[in-house]
């Protein structure tokens, strides 16, 4: 078949029927995946969720509370945890925009008095072998590394090499800082929202 | 016979990485390990399998000066409708591609084999390129997230080989990168001079 001449009504024509084909199988696709993506995203963070904390029986996604950190843009997300009536504990979903390749986000899992049960680091662009170790790195029972267990509340939640308790990545000193600064910022949303939420039941 | 040459062309004669040399970016940047090598891959050869067949199926209402726009939007389409059917089902994998998956619409082996082969040829036998050329660059990207991997960190498809304390972190770095796919197209034009 003889190709057809490049005259502008020609033009006009296939590129038009193109986009709008295109345009109509994107939005076909999108209405077919967007049920899942969002399943997928909120099974993510139960997962998450589940990682961090202890025992809950109540739906922590349900009772999401919204805190925005001093000069941050974008709210941590506090996963409030019952067990039955008691408050015992809370996920907070923060981020840290200081990491060696940007962004960290980081889900922390605090007990009711503010000490560490659990961290998964959801999101990270941090280098293979160095700053991406630190989905392992912070929980190993060696030296000073492990975060778990403590209270950012009492503990310095730096890194040696600045003064604090923690003992960072080898030769990943700046992921290091970004997870830490993350788990304080993180500790500060848990401590606002204890402080804001739960202080009508103080008597507990 | 002639069918299968075609796939032999893009898996040997013309294989997109180690000989056109198209498509470095993905190549460079995806292979730290073995799975992701392959997955980028596959992801691409799916991509281009499409493409190829659907271009080649408008080539003749596609009038030439408007052809390179025309191309780039169906390669996008694919791409975006590959990306969101990864976020949907395959979550973890999507997340550790990451950027280089949108970024397969700017990968000139798509492009590239839309304008020298696709736009010139048969549904079936760009089809055909299609595989051939994916195929092509699944296995150079596979063979080289294999080097890395193993020298880096001494697994294979996350399969220990050696402790991870004999690995050189350069070769999962960006460094590595360079410096394995160097040697693997020196050791591959060898072979391929000493066997014509």
């Amino acid at each position: 078949m003889k190709k057809l001449p490049s005259t502008l009504f020609n033009m006009v024509m296939s590129l038009g029927v193109i986009t709008v084909v295109a345009a109509a199988l994107l939005a076909w696709a999108n209405a077919v995946t967007s049920g899942p993506v969002a399943e997928a995203e909120r099974q993510k963070q139960i997962d998450a969720i589940k990682a961090v904390l202890p025992t809950f029986t109540n739906d922590p996604l349900a009772s999401k509370w919204e805190f925005v950190p001093a000069g941050g843009s974008e709210p941590f997300s506090v996963f409030p945890a019952y067990d039955g009536d008691s408050f015992c504990g809370a996920a907070v979903e923060g981020y840290s925009l200081n990491g060696f390749s940007g962004r960290v986000s980081v889900m922390y899992g605090f007990d009711s008095d503010g000490n560490v049960t659990g961290y998964e680091v959801l999101q990270h662009a941090e280098t293979p072998g160095l700053g991406a170790k630190m989905q392992e790195w912070f929980r190993m029972d060696a030296g000073h590394r492990s975060v778990l267990g403590r209270n950012p509340g009492t503990d310095a939640m730096y890194v040696a090499k600045d003064g604090g308790a923690i003992d960072g990545i080898t030769a990943a000193t700046i992921s290091s800082r970004a997870f830490l600064e993350t788990l304080r910022s993180c500790y500060s949303a848990f401590e606002a929202y204890k402080s804001d939420c739960l202080k009508n039941d103080a008597d507990e | 016979m002639n069918k299968l040459r075609i796939i032999y062309n893009g898996l040997v004669t013309e294989n997109p990485t180690f000989v056109l040399l198209l498509g470095m970016c993905p190549t460079l940047g995806t292979t730290g390990s073995a799975m992701t090598g392959m997955s980028m891959g596959l992801a691409t050869m799916g991509v281009l399998i499409c493409s190829n067949a659907a271009i080649s199926a408008i080539k003749s209402v596609v009038p030439d000066r408007v052809r390179i726009p025309a191309y780039i939007v169906v390669i996008a389409t694919f791409v975006t409708l590959l990306q969101m059917f990864m976020q949907a089902y395959l979550p973890s994998l999507n997340e550790s591609l990451g950027i280089f998956i949108p970024l397969i619409v700017v990968n000139c082996i798509l492009l590239g084999r839309a304008e020298a082969y696709a736009s010139k040829h048969s549904i079936v036998d760009s089809l055909l390129d299609g595989v051939g050329i994916g195929l092509g660059f699944t296995v150079a990207l596979t063979l080289l997230g294999t080097i890395r991997e193993l020298l880096g960190g001494g697994t294979i498809f996350s399969l220990r080989v050696f402790p991870e304390t004999y690995g050189s972190l350069v070769f999962v770095l960006a460094p590595g990168a360079f410096i394995a796919l160097g040697f693997l197209i020196a050791f591959i034009n060898y072979i391929r001079k000493r066997s014509c």
